[in-house]
């Protein structure tokens, strides 16, 4: 605001003027007191240009210093902040996997003891290995895709026994895309999504078909489509909490770079995410 | 005692069938994965109870209770505990949570066996209540042991006919057992207007009115089709207008 500048420049003036003042009056004051006549008062002028001149550095360097810390603590508030953010999205997103998933995962135990006990047992394992994988994720910025889709594949392996053939997986994963990083979760909701608000509001047996691929440039293409009920109220088809998570992670990830886009299309939903390259794991 | 399993699960339909096996005196009649095999099911025979799982495809629990309508006690068996209220609402003998204990189970069959042969109330009725605040996205309609599903957007008017209510959707009539405001209070008030004591009108088909008597006007709907409008739909019709133009 100029108004402001002009404003701030007129008291540095003002104060530039008074303290070469005072700082005249005191070399008089000493100069009177040293007994020490003509000398001070023929250099005046020079000693009063100097007092300004030495009012504006002082002024300056302290400009300088107030400019450093300001962009000092701005800077930590910012990393506090993505820390902060980062954590609260990990916890919340662990949180997501639903509880009802696992109200269902006990009762499919509960109901196959009885008929097939080993069957009860094998989803026992399923069970434990899904839940065992999520946990300690909270450290990891990153894991290889290769883990994330084993984490899926679990999931939808605990779903398939309460589906039956309701839940048709198929999955074409390319060459190179195990080791490629990617933050960890991102995968689970849109999976969890599909189940949900696609196969479980199908009669009829539906798909769900994962494919990732490494393009040229090193980019890594996920892809997650699934059957879903065209005439089923929006309220039971949209996976908006899971979507609108999975967009913040690679938002505050990759600050950009990635990209999460949805379509619909002949009773098909389709999910596509594109990771930049990243390199190596750290 | 006739008993129909509804769940879209097998292991579900199975756990509830071992946990009846126990009881020689209650006969399995069906056992349906969705809505519209359990209204198939319930048209050659209706059972005294349903087991009736909530979240299910295209018909939810709520929904096949509502179109089953008649003399049926009903047990929800759900891993959601959110629909509980709802489930007091419609009368539902009891409200099973997934996973549930053979105790548990056992607890809610002696009350369905103990209110064995009295009448419930009105499953339509009920529904609508239990609806609360909340205005219905779709109308279930039962036509013999078909159901149909109009979503409220595709439904161009509705008329009292006695204690049924004929629904126009897509150039097609729907008979259902329900009174015309009953229905009204399921719909949302600032798309559907009740334009004479017989009509209700959605709003989106109104093409223009036109006078007809002193007191009365005519609705012209979208496809040509046209209406009567009392003094008193009228009124409620311009407050209607003059409140989404205001908006």
């Amino acid at each position: 605001m100029p108004g402001t500048l002009a404003r701030v420049l007129l008291a540095h003036l003002v104060s530039a003027i008074t303290a070469s003042g005072i700082w005249i009056l005191a070399a008089l004051l000493v100069s009177a007191l040293l007994s020490v006549p003509g000398t001070v008062r023929s250099a005046l002028p020079a000693v009063y240009a100097l007092g300004i001149v030495v009012y504006l550095l002082a002024v300056s360097v302290n400009y300088v210093l107030l400019a450093v810390e300001a962009s000092q603590q701005a800077e930590a508030r910012a990393a506090q902040a993505r820390l902060l953010a980062g954590q609260a999205e990990l916890r919340a997103l662990k949180a997501q996997i639903n509880p009802h998933f696992l109200f269902n995962s006990l009762h499919s135990i509960s109901a196959l003891t009885s008929i097939d006990a080993a069957k009860a047992r094998d989803m026992c394992v399923l069970l434990s290995g899904f839940l065992r994988s999520t946990l300690g994720l909270g450290d990891k910025a990153l894991i290889p895709f290769s883990e994330e889709l084993n984490m899926a594949r679990n999931y939808l392996a605990i779903e398939r026994v309460r589906f039956g053939d309701r839940l048709q997986v198929e999955e074409a994963i390319g060459e190179g895309c195990d080791g490629c990083p990617v933050p960890p979760l991102i995968l689970q909701p849109l999976i969890e999504n599909a189940v949900v608000h696609g196969i479980a509001n199908l009669i009829e047996p539906g798909f769900i078909h994962i494919s990732a691929d490494v393009a040229a440039e090193g980019q890594l293409s996920i892809v997650i489509e699934n059957s879903f009920d065209a005439d089923a109220p929006p309220s039971k088809r949209s996976g908006g909490f899971g979507l609108t998570a999975a967009k913040k992670r690679l938002a505050a990830h990759y600050d950009g770079a990635a990209s999460l886009l949805t379509s619909a299309h002949d009773g098909a939903y389709r999910v596509e995410i594109r990771i930049p390259e990243t390199g190596e794991l750290p | 005692m006739t008993v129909m399993i509804v769940d879209d699960e097998e292991l579900a339909r199975q756990y509830l069938r071992e946990m009846l096996a126990d009881h020689p005196d209650v006969e399995i009649i069906a056992e349906c994965a969705n809505g519209f095999e359990a209204v198939k099911a319930a048209a050659q025979r209706m059972p005294d109870l349903v087991f009736l799982d909530v979240q299910m495809p295209k018909l939810d629990g709520f929904e096949v209770l509502e179109v089953l309508g008649g003399n049926v006690a009903v047990v929800f068996v759900t891993a959601y505990d959110t629909y509980a209220m709802r489930a007091f609402d419609v009368h539902a003998v009891d409200y099973l949570l997934k996973p549930f204990s053979k105790e548990r189970f056992e607890a809610a069959l002696d009350v369905a066996k103990s209110r064995l042969g009295e009448r419930p109330p009105p499953a339509v009725e009920l529904a609508v209540a239990a609806r609360g605040a909340a205005h219905l996205d779709r109308v279930v309609v039962k036509d013999g042991v078909r159901v149909h599903i109009i979503p409220v957007a595709k439904l161009d008017y509705a008329e009292a006919q006695d204690d049924y209510v004929l629904l126009a959707s897509e150039g097609k009539t729907y008979l259902k057992q329900q009174t015309i405001a009953s229905l009204e209070s399921s719909l949302d008030p600032r798309r559907f207007v009740r334009i004479h004591r017989s009509y209700l009108l959605n709003l989106e088909r109104l093409t223009k009115l036109e006078p007809y008597t002193k007191d009365s006007r005519i609705a012209v709907l979208t496809d040509g089709r046209q209406l009567p409008v009392s003094r008193s739909g009228y009124q409620r019709l311009t407050a209607l207008l003059e409140g989404r133009a205001a908006e």
